[in-house]
């Protein structure tokens, strides 16, 4: 399920709030928030959709999950799946590193 | 070709209603909905697409990526490609039909080819022109809609349909998500391509597919075809919610202790593995897959290993758990009842596409799932789009006011309300279990069906929702609702075909082959329709 907004990334596009199939963002300010969580499939596009990496689900379906989110700002987790989609800017190939 | 004709008119936002005219209306943007979309478009129609979400990310595709129906046109292989099929599907299908689906989606790839959509070969085969990955396909699909001159209206579900004096499709009317205001469209013809039901079990991107579209259709009197088709499970991670059943044909299975389960396969051993998962956890490990094909699982399927890597599970090397998650009607076959070519459904001024609409038609009686509803969704949306704008032309009409036809949450009824999130659980409870859905015998049916019929007679009579409870209470409606016409349409078919089997019924019936069509609400029938012509013997000619 969708567990965080990097707010430090986050520039308050709402693409996320859009894209996200099952509404599980609200509008709110600067930044999104995750007002549904419980409505989440897992089904990863918002991260997909979202340009600045700033999105991270957890890939535990069915229970929430404590994440920490330096580390996961440390380890390129932020982005990978945009990545490995070809959907990045940044890079032209796919890579097939791990996600 | 008149592109760009004609565009749908906001005619109205009094009273916090947003009031629109178009000539088509397309209820759903998944790949049925998009190419129906399109489709009505460039055959002149003014088009609105309504999805509950949002079009580009809903549905089974957009999160997915997936195979197609893709043969070339060679009379050997497509004669190859239709029989491989005919005996799995227990001889439900129609070659008439297989035939005009191959011819179409073979010219829809290559119309998605002219778009830009980037096919790739590799020696191994996965990616051809018939494998899409579906966040870019479903992202040029929402594109290719706008630029066609239809307008998108996202997170805006419908939740009824309108009709004429004469029971003719008018139009729908639904909500906006975001600020619960309410919207109402009067169009000459709607398709409906709302995807199947899968009954929120997570499987991949098919939460917002909760049958919504079975009840609105059937509200109006619309028919249902091979509901009995509708027990698909496919394999995740326990954890996890993407499903890839195709990925573990790599796989072993082995118990808690991690002894082999013998039997158990992804293809043809998959109900053993569901008799296992009743006693106890199964484990998989994709140790089947050399370091060629792990590569290309990787650049084809990327989302497969997302969660896998997430949770630090390699899954080449170590063993995981996993489990089958419901699918439902989306891996299955049945759904609204097809009536002609133009793929109209019972109803006048109501089209079916996609999921929405019984597979049966190229599939008969064994899942549709990956390739062959991928083929059927953008051929079957092709048609509808263009029967519905050719029915708006010949039927305009400018001013319809329309019945509203909906029911369960939408009328006023004994002043109370229902829990959707209660009414969902006990809907679960009855097409989870494996020993209910995936091994069905005569008495469980019965013994479902009593309590679900008690559960939709309960919720006929209450209240309509609020804003805020309507878009869930509806999908809870949808569920009861489906759940009935599968069971029925089971009970109906007392032998095994395909995916519908019998415990209790082991055998195929030897006798004439028919198609079970069901419908209603309050009282839920089912009828046999006896398939005429020997579909079998010319085959074999």
């Amino acid at each position: 399920m969708i567990e965080v907004i990097d707010s430090k990334r986050c520039t308050g596009c709402n693409i996320c709030v859009h894209a996200c199939p099952t509404n599980v963002f609200d509008v709110n300010g600067p930044v999104p928030v995750i007002a549904r969580q419980q409505d989440c499939q897992t089904c990863y596009m918002c991260e997909a959709w979202c340009p600045e990496d700033a999105l991270y689900v957890s890939p535990f379906a069915d229970t929430p999950e404590i994440v920490d989110l330096a580390a996961l700002q440390a380890s390129d987790t932020l982005g990978s799946y945009r990545h490995a989609l070809g959907w990045s800017k940044d890079r032209a190939e796919r890579p097939s590193a791990a996600l | 070709m008149a592109r760009h004709d004609r565009r749908p008119e906001l005619v109205s936002k009094a009273g916090g209603q947003h009031e629109y005219r178009a000539d088509v209306l397309i209820i759903g943007g998944g790949p049925a909905g998009t190419w129906g979309a399109i489709s009505a478009a460039q055959s002149g129609a003014s088009v609105l697409l309504a999805d509950k979400g949002f079009c580009g990310t809903s549905g089974a595709t957009a999160p997915s990526g997936t195979g197609v129906w893709y043969v070339d046109p060679n009379p050997e292989k497509r004669e190859a490609a239709m029989a491989s099929r005919e005996q799995l599907g227990g001889y439900l299908q129609d070659r008439k039909w297989m035939s005009r689906v191959l011819d179409r989606t073979y010219d829809n790839i290559h119309q998605l080819t002219e778009w830009g959509y980037p096919f790739h070969v590799d020696q191994l085969g996965f990616q051809r022109p018939g494998s899409l990955m579906g966040p870019e396909y479903m992202r040029l699909m929402r594109k290719r809609v706008k630029q066609a001159g239809a307008k998108i209206l996202d997170h805006s579900p419908a939740l009824e349909l309108l009709t004429d004096d004469n029971g003719a499709v008018a139009g729908a009317a639904g909500i906006f998500q975001h600020s619960g205001e309410r919207w109402i469209v009067h169009a000459d013809a709607v398709v409906m391509a709302t995807g199947g039901c899968a009954f929120l079990s997570k499987a991949l991107g098919c939460n917002v597919l909760t049958g919504d579209g079975h009840l609105m259709a059937a509200e109006a009197g619309a028919e249902l075809s091979g509901m009995e088709f509708s027990n698909a499970y496919a394999m995740s991670a326990a954890f996890a919610s993407v499903t890839k059943t195709r990925f573990y044909d790599w796989a072993t299975f082995t118990d808690a202790d991690g002894a082999p389960i013998p039997g158990a396969q992804s293809k043809g051993g998959r109900s053993v593995i569901a008799r296992w998962l009743l006693k106890g956890p199964v484990y998989a490990q994709l140790d089947q897959a050399d370091a060629a094909t792990q590569a290309a699982m990787r650049l084809v399927q990327p989302n497969f290993f997302l969660p896998l890597d997430r949770a630090g599970i390699n899954p080449f090397t170590q063993r995981f758990p996993v489990t089958l998650r419901l699918e439902g009607t989306v891996r299955g076959t049945g759904g609204l009842r097809i009536v002609d070519e133009s793929c109209s459904t019972s109803v006048e001024g109501l089209y079916a596409a996609g999921d929405a609409a019984t597979r049966e038609l190229i599939c008969g009686a064994f899942t549709g799932g990956g390739s062959h509803n991928a083929a059927w969704a953008m051929s079957s949306g092709f048609w509808a789009g263009a029967s519905a704008a050719d029915f708006a032309r010949a039927n305009a009409s400018p001013q319809r006011a329309g019945t509203r036809k909906g029911t369960v949450a939408l009328r006023s009824g004994k002043a109370r309300a229902f829990d959707p999130a209660k009414v969902t659980r006990a809907v679960q409870d009855e097409v989870f279990p494996f020993d209910r859905n995936y091994f069905r015998h005569g008495p469980g049916l019965q013994d479902s069906l009593s309590r679900l019929d008690h559960l939709w007679r309960d919720i006929a009579t209450t209240d309509a929702a609020d804003a805020l409870h309507v878009v869930k209470a509806r999908e809870a409606a949808a569920m009861v609702a489906t759940a009935r016409w599968m069971y029925r349409s089971a009970l109906e078919r007392n032998e095994s075909r395909g995916m519908a089997r019998r415990l209790d019924f082991p055998q195929l019936d030897a006798g004439p082959r028919y198609r079970v069509h069901s419908g209603g609400l309050d009282d839920v029938w089912t009828r046999r329709n006896t398939i005429a012509e020997p579909a079998v013997l010319e085959a074999a000619e």
